[in-house]
């Protein structure tokens, strides 16, 4: 069963040159998959194909069967709620607090206000952070910020989770801390697909990695090492 | 259904209380827009107090015939039974000369100076009261044709400018359209502005909601309150402002027709203007944030 395929893609921009050539590559369901890769060799881009945050110029991406490229402007919004996301930046509303922010998915889903309080609490018990539900992101440290983030990509319970550079702003520990909590999320079942290009990191944690170079799938020599 | 309701009472208060969070700007748009809305509204009111006024002077399509000074009243009666048997003609009344002088005398207070006279000046006079139907230029043929008998000393038609007054209530109606439109194009580009500007305050806002899935309709509908309630509030200090505006020339202009000893009453502003007025108010706010998310929020997209 798989959750992403990739079927030659490739992604070019306008004015600047090809982010993907001819790329494919799969994740299974409930895998725990790293995308590595130095900035530029076109991590984020895929991320953002996933998303459809943008579209690819030529291949196919299909997401849980889906063939995302087939998907109308008017159906991007039901696929984006599918997956939870987190963002290097956090993209947090400043002026709300961590409460208001990791309940916007809930709000946008439609639950009723309910079952709110009780499932935003939850999320944010899963990130430590349930004794700072009052707080703006501005009071919080970047970990903690990271964290609301991660409570947010999941409170709406995503079968799919992808990160962008998640640790990209996180001292080593905080990081580790990060991905710890990812695992545990792979545990129950999420599917995960993180970028980031902090090799040292991953040395400590177990899951599939994927190598990009030049936009390209490079298969790392010690693939058979990993997990 | 339940729930898609909660979710628009949510929304229709927390756009309430995002305009509460800078009530400055929300007072002078409000204003602004309570004036535009006014304005329409207090023009229409003038035209439409002008008409009951030429309404009640229609009755002043009467016109007098004044006989040759010295003729026999049996003159004026044989004029009056002829003019009467004549289509386009309601009723012919005489006022003796005698009579006229009478009235004369008690209403002008000039019986002494009267007294020193030795015989009445006065003539017979005939009253013609014309049909609804007839038209000014029927009435002023009538009046010609009168004027040329030799018995009849003047004809005094009073309908002229009674309808000269109508023309321009005709052509004042015209302005109060041509208004009402263009202020209310105003109401709906001022309040399309006010919503770029706050879409355009809030782009990261929106840019994360897309991001987490929000469908378009979602991200509309806020503003699209924002924009209702700012008409909705325009439309009552629009209300206001006529109240205050009717309530300070009231007075005065009570006065100016008392001394026209007339039996008008004004026309103040009814409840379905009223209601009209709100809901144009209500729509426009609706239509210019209409406008302007449909232009701007489609613009803003993750990247």
């Amino acid at each position: 069963m798989t959750m992403i395929r990739f079927d030659n893609v490739t992604k070019r921009y306008d004015g600047g040159g090809e982010a993907l050539r001819n790329l494919s590559f799969e994740v299974a369901r409930g895998e725990m998959v790293f995308l590595t890769g130095a900035s530029g060799a076109g991590k984020s881009t895929l991320l953002r194909l996933i998303a459809l945050i943008e579209r690819p110029t030529r291949g196919q991406v299909f997401v849980d069967g889906q063939n995302v490229g087939k998907l109308s402007q008017r159906q991007v919004p039901r696929h984006r709620r599918e997956i939870g996301v987190v963002f290097q930046d956090n993209k947090l509303l400043t002026d709300r607090s961590a409460f208001d922010n990791v309940a916007l998915p809930l709000i946008i889903r439609g639950v009723s206000d309910r079952d709110i309080p009780r499932r935003v609490r939850a999320a944010l018990d899963q990130v430590g952070l349930l004794k700072k539900e009052k707080q703006r992101p501005g009071t919080l440290s970047a970990g903690e910020q990271q964290r609301v983030g991660i409570a947010r990509a999941v409170v709406g319970r995503p079968k799919l989770l992808i990160a962008d550079e998640p640790t990209g702003n996180l001292d080593p520990w905080l990081s580790l801390e990060v991905m710890k909590l990812f695992g545990r999320f792979n545990e129950i079942g999420v599917t995960m697909l993180v970028a980031t290009h902090d090799l040292n990191l991953l040395s400590r944690i177990k899951g599939r990695r994927v190598q990009l170079e030049n936009g390209e799938v490079v298969t790392p020599e010690d693939d058979a090492l990993v997990f | 259904m339940r729930r898609w309701l909660q979710l628009h009472v949510s929304n229709c208060t927390s756009s309430l209380l995002d305009l509460r969070s800078q009530p400055i700007a929300t007072v002078l748009t409000v204003f602004v827009i309570g004036i535009a809305l006014a304005l329409p509204g207090a023009l229409n009111l003038v035209v439409q107090n002008g008409r009951n006024l030429a309404g009640s002077w229609e009755s002043a399509r009467d016109f007098s015939v004044y006989l040759v000074p010295g003729s026999e009243l049996s003159a004026a009666e044989k004029l009056s039974t002829e003019l009467k048997k004549r289509k386009l003609i309601e009723s012919v009344q005489i006022i003796a000369a005698e009579d006229a002088l009478l009235e004369f005398r008690e209403t002008s207070g000039l019986g002494e100076v009267l007294d020193v006279l030795d015989s009445n000046p006065l003539p017979h006079t005939l009253v013609v009261r014309p049909d609804d139907s007839a038209s000014g230029e029927q009435l002023a043929a009538i009046g010609e044709e009168l004027d040329k008998r030799p018995e009849v000393d003047i004809v005094k038609l009073d309908t002229q400018w009674v309808e000269r007054l109508n023309a321009i209530l005709d052509f004042l109606n015209r302005v109060v359209i041509i208004a009402t439109l263009l202020l209310v194009a105003a109401v709906i580009i001022i309040i399309g502005n006010t919503i770029r500007l706050d879409i355009q305050n809030r782009r990261d806002e929106i840019e994360v909601l897309k991001l987490l899935g929000a469908s378009d309709g979602f991200v509309r509908r806020p503003f699209l309150y924002v924009g209702l309630w700012y008409g909705l509030m325009g439309g009552i200090v629009a209300l206001l402002l006529m109240f205050i505006g009717g309530w300070f020339l009231t007075g005065p202009l009570e006065r100016l027709i008392g001394l026209y000893d007339s039996e008008l009453r004004l026309l103040g502003l009814d409840f379905t203007s009223a209601m009209t007025m709100v809901a144009g108010g209500v729509l426009a706010g609706w239509g210019g944030a209409w406008t302007a998310v449909s232009r701007h929020l489609a613009a803003i997209q993750p990247h």
